[in-house]
């Protein structure tokens, strides 16, 4: 512990009375204070806590810092000035606690969870109503007669009728707006069974008569609310987990001033015409022109293609490309309809209204199960009517089919897996985004991969290093040494730890490459054209000597380490592998032919992917789709179902339906075995709650049904169903 | 019989403060951070800002 203060085995009193100690004296600020949200993704323990909060305090211009360690984030009060966020973050991160910023106006949405309370206030109502009548009905059930029963009755009616009242309020809410629309939903027949017997029930009790039923009703609405909370609660925390990674891309840009003066400044205000400087290793912020500088610009996430290109003064340049070498100016053009950006916006937008609407197996149930049980008690009540005479007695009976019919398993049934099942993904590093998706996961037949970034890193490798001279790969090494290029680095990782040569004069050419002196002859490593080499259909570098002729160096993007196994495993367990990649074709072949992929396309634009995976959609494949570049965002949102690895761009993020945030493909096989026991197990629990309604419907029907047995009938076929769905996330 | 009249608001009483009891913690946000709160109790450091 970080901490400094006594223990309380050295200091009882100081711990015990340490408040003049915790809160040192500040100088008061009139500055605007403001609050900070910071991610901390590694925080784990009450060390870290006590480290964060006391490190923080002790910095004069924190007014409050307060861990939340469910979420993983630190909020912080401080007094405004600019650049606090970055100066935070480095702090945290230099205590070996890597923060990232979150934000803030994406959160506000998320932090105060008010449907999430009210469900649990009107749930623990319900529970406290539903312990204490299911106690007195106990007496009834016993066999209390006469004046103890109705007094008992009418206990049970005071503490019932008010908290159906409230605790009910989500149903008869849900029952209205669909009934308003002339259409039936699972809360219809909540509700109509919550008021008939509550209503039943008073008429009874009133009566001095044997049956009410305002136990069944009570447990009815806690059963459901549980469901319901559940259900809410999986929603809320993949809503806020993916609030979370939408903010942790707060953009920013450098905009050159006219006169000469830099400042960072939020993307929103960033104007057509302003000047944005835009340094080696930092993705272009907006589309333009470029006005100063010549660099190379990696264009991968952009189209998928992995050869850098060279951009020179009057270039136009796209939003997204990760600038490689030499500082760039460029003006800001983001107008017309013709910006890449957009482009991808509009097709991500026709792929989803087109996506074909997928029914959830709980609107199934529902849609088989709402008819059927209006319909069993209305004729109950009919013929039991017509057949006594006794129109109390068909009241009576038509109640008890529908409190023993309601769909209390049925409304757990499904949010209870999908909550297990979604603990499970997230521990596993996977982010569900809604609860639908993992149903589709599990009927999955054709699983699509992008290749950049997806099956490979992004991170090039240097593929010919047998065909190069030990001399040659030292000497390039030595020119590769100080720069940042990627392609640089690769070559400088290829050398491992060889003796370099020593070299002079070392100067970098921004986008063209490095030159240098070497034994008195003049030695350049870069682009082919600066080199005297030939363009390949590959990326490649080149090294010249004096005047001898220009070699080679051939790079590939390196495959992930897990990508081999999890291709094979999928293929394994019969689901088709398509290679669909907007690279160009030779090291798409390359890659298609080392994973042992038979259907690869190459040079695929996103709209040829979007038509790819229609096109398999209509023979009828349920297809996967894994990509994560801003090319792959239409295509992701045009699938089945799709995922996306943790590093992709926000718009695949926002496409996808899982987020792998582990950023490890063998996720993937893993989620698709849990989605299918998912699945099953949903199917299992409308089983298990049709096998209840199976045994209670005729014994109701009949008019035999008691207070006991409808309570029975709830609580078993709920009991069930729960634990049925708990195997799910307990097993390892 | 009569015992019931005694018991059974004793009953019902003692459960209403348990309920009253949940809604208080429920609005001054103790459910916001179950996992801090439980790793918070192993640190001598006095809590002097709880969740506000």
């Amino acid at each position: 512990m970080s901490d400094a203060s006594p223990s309380i085995a050295v200091c009882p009193a100081c711990v015990a009375f340490p408040v003049e100690k915790a809160m040192p004296v500040r100088a008061a600020t009139t500055d605007a204070v403001r609050r900070v949200e910071l991610s901390l993704p590694t925080i784990h323990c009450a060390a870290c806590i006590s480290g964060v909060e006391s490190g923080l305090a002790r910095l004069p211009e924190v007014q409050g810092a307060r861990v939340n360690l469910t979420q993983k984030r630190v909020s912080i009060t401080i007094a405004d000035s600019p650049g606090i966020e970055q100066h935070l973050i480095d702090l945290l991160t230099s205590w070996g606690y890597p923060a990232r910023e979150l934000d803030s106006r994406a959160l506000d949405q998320s932090r105060v969870d008010k449907t999430g309370r009210d469900l649990l206030a009107r749930l623990a109502v319900a529970g406290f109503a539903a312990m204490n009548v299911m106690l007195l009905s106990v007496a009834v059930w016993a066999g209390a007669e006469a004046a103890t029963r109705d007094m008992m009755h009418w206990l049970s009616a005071v503490i019932a009728l008010p908290t159906v009242a409230f605790s009910g309020v989500p149903f008869f809410r849900n029952a209205w707006t669909a009934l308003r629309v002339g259409r039936l939903n699972m809360d219809v027949p909540i509700s109509l069974a919550l008021i008939l017997a509550s209503g039943v029930s008073l008429a009874e009790t009133i009566e001095g008569g044997q049956h009410a039923y305002f136990d069944a009703a009570l447990s009815l609405t806690f059963f459901l609310l549980i469901g319901r909370y559940l259900d809410h609660r999986t929603r809320a925390v993949a809503r806020s987990a993916a609030a979370e990674l939408a903010a942790l891309e707060v953009q920013r840009a450098t905009r050159v001033a006219p006169d000469g003066k830099r400042e960072v400044v939020p993307m929103d205000a960033v104007r057509n015409g302003d000047l944005l400087a835009v340094a080696a290793g930092e993705r272009l912020p907006a589309d333009g022109v470029v006005q100063d500088g010549r660099s190379e610009l990696d264009p991968s996430m952009l189209t998928g293609e992995t050869m850098p290109q060279l951009v020179q003064v009057g270039d136009r340049v796209h939003a997204g490309m990760l600038n490689l070498s030499g500082p760039l100016t460029l003006r800001v053009e983001n107008v017309g309809e013709e910006t890449v950006l957009k482009q991808i916006a509009r097709l991500v937008e026709t792929a989803e209204s087109t996506r074909n609407r997928y029914t959830s197996l709980a609107d199934k149930a529902a849609k088989i199960y709402a008819p059927l049980v209006h319909l069993l008690s209305a004729a109950a009540f009919l013929f039991w009517g017509v057949y006594s005479g006794d129109w109390r007695l068909a009241t009576n009976i038509a109640a008890a089919v529908l409190i023993i019919t309601c769909p209390c398993a049925l409304g757990l049934a499904v949010p209870a897996v999908l909550t297990a099942a979604s603990g499970r993904l997230f521990r596993n590093g996977v982010l569900l985004k809604e609860g639908v998706a993992l149903e589709r996961l599990a009927q999955i037949d054709t699983v699509v991969f992008d290749k950049t970034g997806t099956l490979t890193s992004g991170q090039p490798r240097l593929l010919n290093t047998a065909d190069i001279a030990r001399e040659h790969l030292v000497l390039a090494a030595s020119l590769a040494q100080g720069s940042h290029h990627p392609l640089a680095k690769a070559i400088a990782k290829a050398a491992g730890d060889l003796a370099l040569p020593s070299i002079s004069d070392v100067t970098e050419h921004p986008g063209l490459g490095t030159v240098a002196n070497y034994n008195g002859q003049e030695v350049k490593l870069g682009r082919a054209s600066w080199c005297g080499g030939s363009d390949l259909d590959q990326t490649a570098t080149w090294l010249k000597i004096g005047d001898a002729d220009p070699i080679a160096f051939i790079f590939e993007d390196s495959l992930r380490p897990e990508a081999p196994a999890v291709i094979r495993t999928l293929q394994a367990a019969g689901l088709p592998v398509h290679l669909l990649s907007g690279d160009t074709e030779a090291p798409v072949r390359a890659l298609a032919a080392r994973l042992g992929i038979e259907s690869w396309t190459a040079a695929a634009s996103p709209a040829e992917k979007v038509a790819f995976l229609n096109a398999l959609a209509n023979k009828g494949r349920k297809v996967l789709m894994v990509g994560d570049g801003l090319n792959d965002a239409a295509a992701l949102a045009a699938a089945h179902v799709s995922a996306s690895p943790a590093s992709a761009v926000d718009a695949s993020r926002t496409s996808a339906d899982f987020i792998l945030t582990s950023n490890d493909l063998r996720q993937i096989p893993i989620s698709w075995h849990l989605a299918k026991s998912a699945r099953k197990r949903i199917l299992e629990n409308f089983s298990i709650a049709a096998i209840y309604n199976m045994i209670a419907i005729p014994v109701a029907l009949t008019g035999l049904a008691t207070p006991l047995l409808a309570a029975l009938a709830m609580s078993g076929s709920s009991i069930s169903v729960s634990l049925n769905a708990l195997r799910l996330g307990a097993r390892k | 019989m009569t015992i019931l009249t005694l018991l059974i608001p004793v009953s019902l009483g003692l459960g209403g403060l348990g309920l009253v009891a949940f809604f208080w913690s429920l609005k001054h946000n103790q459910f916001d951070d179950p996992e801090g709160q439980a790793n918070r109790i192993l640190s001598d450091r006095f809590d002097t800002t709880p969740n506000e």
